[in-house]
């Protein structure tokens, strides 16, 4: 039998690559899907596996938060703008099909190629720090949030209402439609 | 084989990729949208492998910070795509080509 180490790290593995598979077939139908519901529940799929590569890295407070804000809040709207509107199959753009395609395959593959070359480089076997306990809590961060960067989350409240400004006054409809 | 950041590092830049095809392919508007949250949800994993390699809390707080900036940006976006489907009655980004219509 494999010492207790070794098995720890044989199973971060395992879970690691099932959790990244998954994700990036989830992306995968994201971007190839041609129905828009379609999309956005991969795109939910994909969210969920981060959420727990994010458990993984030890980051719980932010994997509970792209749960309940980034997939139980933004993807239902999608959700509900996708009904409304009631998109049927993405028809294919008529001109330069071909082109189009080719192009924005092969540009993202470069940078992509480019992307793993460069990490490669500062590629270490050493694998991650033990954190010290508590670190990634709602505790930590929220302290963390109220001290350093409270300013930050302060502006963000302007943000938050400029966004709820603008998407009130874009879609109001006048007094006389 | 042990999990080192370069491989969280790696899967964030496919993740990545895989967003810029999906905008740089897709015609309807709010696929652009999908695939541009794709794309924050790459950077997002990048950011909290960093936090964690070097101990640093800053990287989750910025991930905070980023849904914040994203949910703000879906909802104005989609308040654009919804008066375009309204007024324009299409959502093909290239039918949407000039400035004043």
């Amino acid at each position: 039998m494999l010492a207790e180490s070794q098995q720890a790290t044989m199973i971060e593995a395992v879970f690691f690559y099932i959790f990244t598979g998954v994700m990036l077939l989830a992306a995968l139908s994201v971007v190839l899907n041609r129905q828009p519901i379609y999309s956005v529940l991969s795109l939910l799929v994909a969210m969920f596996c981060l959420a727990s590569l994010f458990i993984m890295l030890g980051a719980y407070f932010v994997a509970a938060l792209q749960v309940l804000l980034y997939a139980g809040a933004v993807l239902v709207l999608f959700l509900f703008v996708i009904m409304l509107l009631n998109l049927e199959r993405e028809a294919l753009a008529r001109t330069r099909l071909f082109t189009l395609r080719a192009v924005g395959t092969i540009a993202p593959a470069f940078l992509f190629v480019h992307l793993v070359r460069l990490f490669r480089l500062s590629a270490t076997t050493t694998s991650f720090p033990s954190l010290p306990p508590g670190s990634g809590s709602v505790e930590s961060i929220g302290r963390l949030l109220f001290t350093t960067y409270l300013l930050p989350f302060e502006l963000t409240s302007f943000l938050i209402l400029a966004a709820i400004i603008g998407a009130v006054t874009l879609t109001k409809r006048n007094a006389s439609e | 084989m042990t999990i080192t950041l370069t491989h969280y590092l790696i899967a964030s830049a496919c993740l990545f990729s895989i967003g810029l095809i999906g905008v740089l392919t897709r015609r309807n508007v709010l696929m652009i949208l999908l695939c541009i949250e794709l794309m924050f949800n790459a950077a997002n994993l990048a950011f909290v492998a960093y936090a964690r390699s070097w101990a640093d809390a800053g990287g989750q707080i910025i991930v905070f910070f980023i849904i914040t900036v994203a949910a703000a940006e879906v909802t104005v976006g989609l308040a654009i795509a919804i008066l375009l489907a309204r007024q324009l009655h299409t959502l093909n980004a290239d039918e949407v080509s000039s400035l004043k219509w």
